[in-house]
């Protein structure tokens, strides 16, 4: 748990479920708490769990041990905090959502398509100048799907932020 | 049953028997009930906020229970937070209580409104708004339970007006908090881990901060000590927590602690860390702090272990059920230290050299020798901050735990005369003095009129050097000695002032003059002011400065630099 002694920075991605009250102050209780203490976020969400009265967060995070370390343990003092998982995604699924606008023609039309059905994206709103695609993965293969995507040209992107669960049971 | 009387109901329930506080348009329906329970709770009126909270801090810190202090919404709220910021910052248990506009106009920017939610969200352990006032009992039980619990430190309460004034009709009872559960046991094979490294190091030293205080393990740290022989240092936090007259006590460490401790620090094979979170004002440069030591550290807050410094072995739990779980560990092995603690104990003794401290016009350890003279185990010193409180932290003995109160994490300013009130009340049988600077003491000098009208017995004894004296002292030493608005010119005069509130004051300008001085205020039964006229340009020393080695200190005591080890 413990670096040794001038151990060497070794920054890798984290991600941390929070299971916490679900009451006002406590998204500002966690977030001041970031900003004070100059954690950096990559990404946060919040929602609703299977448990009345508790809401699940999730962070992603860029750190080396000892900073996550600090990051779990200040996470923890918060008293509406009830509970903290590890969800890297060595032993999680990890899922991001993602809407894209791309831009579109009659002639580039459906070479777009056919680039969504083969990535599993959906096509949500079409228009004459634009579609809209839907795409549930991992942060990586959206990244590599936005990617392909570019030289269409993407004219507005709403990425919502990992998620993610424990494997097992 | 209306809100204001279920709120009072539920701080007797605590047994809260006195509240510091201030009225105003948002309180006014619990100021209304304070009529009603004036036998179970007394009310004690400051002169401004912050006193208040400065008061529960020191009721805190003599009886180990929270202190209670009351304000009204908007700028009554505002005034509180230097209080409980600066309880925060020495883990104070605290129940910070202020008004609020009604539910209806909360954030609509109403008269006198405040987002205290918002303000206190990063200086208090938690935090709570009551918009129902079925939810008062249990929302301030468990305030205390997270006050008073685990690692200790202020809460929050904020009270909308309507709460106060509409009617109880169903409480809710669910105690239960489940982000909540400090641990006070330590893991058994840590402990065994630390016993075994405790009785392998050749030269061992403990490190005793505030926790120690806290977790009131002074006895389960003397008898450790006793068994293996092993020095002891403590942090200014932690002053108080092991008698000072010990021949293995090495004193105050740190930037302006005794050099003997910081080498000891700095020499040591072991260090054994109960209860101090390693400050900047401790280690100094990180990099070079401890570096022949492997270091134990325990602690109830497990992000305070490995925080600041690498640690060897974390032990998260209470100090005093650790030390007594390490006791039995070792109890049977036990071997002492010996060559170690001959070497530790011949340099304290010559830590301890005579220094002249006599003439006019009064250098400043000659008071700090007064309160060693007067002052009985029992009673309490408490400081204000800046030359004068490190003054005392290096000078003053202290022998029994929670008599030595001062603002350490924070570093308040007009800290120490409301904590000294707060701390009579809480001891009315010792005598409380407070140590202060001509600066620090007036920035709360309006609390005379609380000592005064509530009958509160303390004794400020003011350093009176002219200037702002830790900030002169460094832009002496580090800024050339261009001196810029440190100058305070000794105005007011505080034994004037003391009269204008109907108050005793003495001024002290000549060292024939102090010893009666400190004896008449001693026996006074009401308080009595003394302004000691000191060295204008007096410095407090040795000092290492702001992250530098904690071996590098300067200054007068021990004149071989690095080379007492």
């Amino acid at each position: 748990m413990i670096e040794a002694k001038n151990g060497k920075k070794n920054e890798s991605e984290h991600i941390i479920g929070i299971l916490v009250d679900d009451h006002p102050g406590v998204m500002s209780k966690l977030c001041g708490l970031f900003a004070r203490r100059g954690f950096n976020i990559n990404s946060i969400i919040v929602g609703k769990t299977d448990k009345p009265g508790l809401t699940h967060i999730v962070i992603s995070l860029v750190a080396d041990n000892r900073t996550i370390e600090q990051v779990e343990k200040q996470i923890n003092k918060l008293i509406d905090v009830v509970k903290i998982t590890d969800l890297s995604p060595q032993h999680s699924v990890v899922r991001e959502h993602c809407l894209v606008r791309v831009s579109s023609t009659e002639s580039s039309r459906d070479a777009i398509v056919n680039l969504a059905k083969l990535k599993d994206a959906k096509v949500l709103n079409v228009n004459h100048t634009s579609i809209i695609l839907e795409l549930v993965d991992s942060p990586q293969k959206i990244d590599n799907f936005l990617e392909m995507l570019a030289k269409y040209g993407v004219k507005e992107l709403s990425r919502t932020g990992i998620n993610a669960m424990q494997n097992g049971n | 049953m209306k809100g204001s009387e279920a709120i009072i109901r539920a701080l007797l329930e605590e047994n809260v028997e006195y509240i510091f506080g201030f009225p105003g348009g948002a309180v006014m329906p619990i100021y209304d009930e304070f009529l009603e329970f004036k036998d179970d709770l007394r009310h004690i009126l400051v002169r401004h906020e912050q006193a208040a909270a400065h008061a529960a801090d020191g009721y805190a810190k003599v009886t180990g229970r929270a202190g209670v202090c009351l304000a009204t919404s908007g700028p009554g709220a505002t005034n509180l937070v230097t209080g409980i910021m600066t309880a925060y910052m020495d883990s104070v248990p605290m129940i910070a209580l202020a008004g609020n506009v009604p539910t209806s106009l909360l954030g609509n920017d109403a008269f006198q409104e405040s987002d205290m939610m918002g303000i206190t969200m990063p200086i208090t352990k938690h935090n709570f708004q009551i918009r129902d006032p079925n939810t008062i009992h249990t929302k301030i039980k468990k305030a205390f339970t997270i006050a008073q619990e685990g690692r200790p430190g202020p809460v929050y309460i904020d009270l909308p007006k309507d709460c106060q004034t509409k009617e109880v009709t169903k409480e809710t009872n669910n105690f239960k908090i489940a982000g909540f559960k400090p641990v006070f046991e330590g893991h058994p094979k840590q402990i065994m881990k630390a016993a075994e490294m405790i009785l392998k190091a050749e030269r061992p030293v403990i490190l005793a901060g505030g926790g120690i205080l806290i977790s009131n393990a002074s006895p389960e740290l003397s008898k450790l000590v006793e068994m293996l022989n092993i020095p002891v240092t403590t942090t200014f936090m932690g002053k108080s927590c092991f008698p000072e007259s010990h021949p293995l006590c090495l004193g105050m460490l740190g930037m302006h602690g005794r050099k003997v401790a910081n080498y000891a620090i700095g020499n040591a094979d072991l260090i054994i860390n109960l209860g101090c979170r390693f400050s900047d004002r401790i280690t100094g440069d990180l990099e070079t702090f401890a570096s022949q030591a492997k270091i134990i550290h325990v602690d109830i807050d497990s992000a305070e272990i490995g925080k600041n410094v690498k640690i060897d072995l974390p032990i998260v739990g209470d100090a005093k059920k650790v030390l007594a779980q390490l006791i039995k560990a070792i109890e049977a092995k036990a071997g002492k230290h010996k060559e170690w603690t001959e070497k530790i104990k011949r340099f304290i003794k010559e830590c301890d050299c005579e220094i002249d401290i006599s003439g006019s016009p009064l250098d400043p350890r000659k008071i700090m020798s007064e309160f060693n003279r007067v002052l009985k185990k029992d009673d309490i010193l408490v400081t204000g901050t800046g030359q004068h409180q490190m003054f005392a932290g290096h000078f003053v003995k202290r022998e029994k735990p929670r008599t030595f109160l001062s603002s350490g994490g924070a570093g308040t300013m007009g800290y120490g005369f409301p904590a000294a009130m707060g701390a009579k009340i809480a001891a009315p049988d010792s005598q409380v003095f407070d140590i202060d600077g001509d600066g620090s003491f007036a920035m709360v000098i309006q609390e005379l009129a609380t000592c005064k009208e509530e009958n509160i017995k303390v004794v400020p004894v003011i350093m009176n050097n002219a200037y702002l004296g830790m900030v002169r002292q460094w832009m002496e030493l580090f800024f050339d000695k261009r001196y810029s608005g440190v100058h305070l010119k000794r105005t007011p005069d505080f034994a004037k002032v003391a009269e204008a509130y109907s108050l005793e004051g003495v001024t002290v300008e000549r060292d024939s003059e102090i010893a009666e001085a400190f004896d008449r205020a001693y026996k006074a039964d009401s308080t009595v002011v003394l302004d000691v006229i000191t060295q204008e340009e007096a410095n407090i020393l040795p000092m290492f400065p702001a992250g530098a080695r904690n071996t590098d200190m300067f200054g007068n005591c021990i004149q071989k630099r690095g080379k007492l080890f």
